[in-house]
């Protein structure tokens, strides 16, 4: 459950990423090609040279979705539905993988946002990341 | 037995050359208690850690995480061997201490956004993805003579 504290937190923290959505989400599937190379299954259409159109493209959808939810944060389900259902019923994407990505876009705000990227916002962050991941695996079966 | 590559040994090395193993061992620890909460079960004798300023203040949550990131350093000495390396601590952590080897890499991914936030652009997505494998190494030596 994500406290009144957290909700500030993740709020303020995604004021930052704002403008920064299509860089961000790039890197975050760049880092998380090269430090989890099976990851890169789920992609044999993509072009994976880093910077390539379709990484930031699709990073860009990942960060904006991230971003639809921050605005939902009191009722993810709801809110995720649509993508719950494509992850469950069309991608079909192993959920141990959301947990690597969560990992990879941690990264990439702790790399950006350096000292800003305290404890406390780390521990609301990782929280809010692994509730998203488990809306996306809610109807998996 | 696990390859490094000559990248691979450089971006271990270069990276460590750099980290202050006081801070940034304390800071992954303090982490660790405030993001996982339930791995503070293996340190009621720590005293006050009720908040993560309590936490992040507390001398004996710094001092364990110097030690726990002092001995990480064996592992970058021992790159080639570090099953034999951990031995030891591996049997300590299994049969004294009872520590499920899941938080070996709970640590090692908060070690990794540790190291992100000290070392912002210079940790680049090469270094990320050889740390990550640095950290997935240890924990598994940890890990081996679990029985």
């Amino acid at each position: 459950m994500l406290t009144a504290d957290d909700k500030k937190l993740i709020q303020a923290i995604w004021d930052k990423v704002q403008g920064h959505q299509e860089d961000f989400g790039a890197e975050a599937l760049q880092r998380m090609f090269i430090t989890y190379p099976p990851t890169k299954t789920y992609f044999p259409h993509f072009d994976l040279s880093p910077g390539s159109d379709q990484i930031r493209g699709h990073g860009k959808k990942v960060v904006n979705a991230l971003g639809n939810a921050v605005k939902s944060m009191d009722n993810l389900s709801q809110a995720l539905s649509e993508l719950s259902n494509l992850h469950a019923y069309n991608l079909r994407v192993d959920p141990v993988n959301f947990k690597l990505l969560s990992q990879c876009f941690q990264v990439v705000l702790a790399v950006h946002l350096g000292k800003e990227y305290t404890p406390e916002v780390h521990s609301a962050f990782d929280k809010f990341l692994s509730a998203v991941a488990a809306v996306l695996a809610e109807k998996y079966r | 037995m696990v390859h490094w590559s000559a990248e691979e040994k450089q971006l271990i090395t270069s990276v460590w050359s750099k980290v202050n193993v006081e801070e940034c061992g304390a800071e992954a620890l303090a982490r660790l208690l405030i993001v996982y909460p339930w791995t503070q079960r293996f340190f009621d004798n720590f005293g006050n850690l009720s908040s993560p300023t309590a936490i992040i203040g507390n001398p004996k949550v710094r001092a364990h995480g110097k030690k726990v990131l002092t001995s990480f350093g064996e592992a970058i000495k021992n790159l080639e061997n570090l099953k034999a390396t951990y031995a030891k601590l591996s049997e300590l952590h299994c049969e004294k201490l009872h520590v499920d080897p899941e938080n070996f890499r709970l640590l090692g991914d908060i070690l990794i956004i540790v190291l992100a936030a000290h070392f912002t652009k210079d940790f680049t997505p090469a270094c990320q993805a050889t740390w990550q494998k640095l950290v997935g190494v240890v924990a598994h030596a940890l890990a081996y003579k679990y029985h």
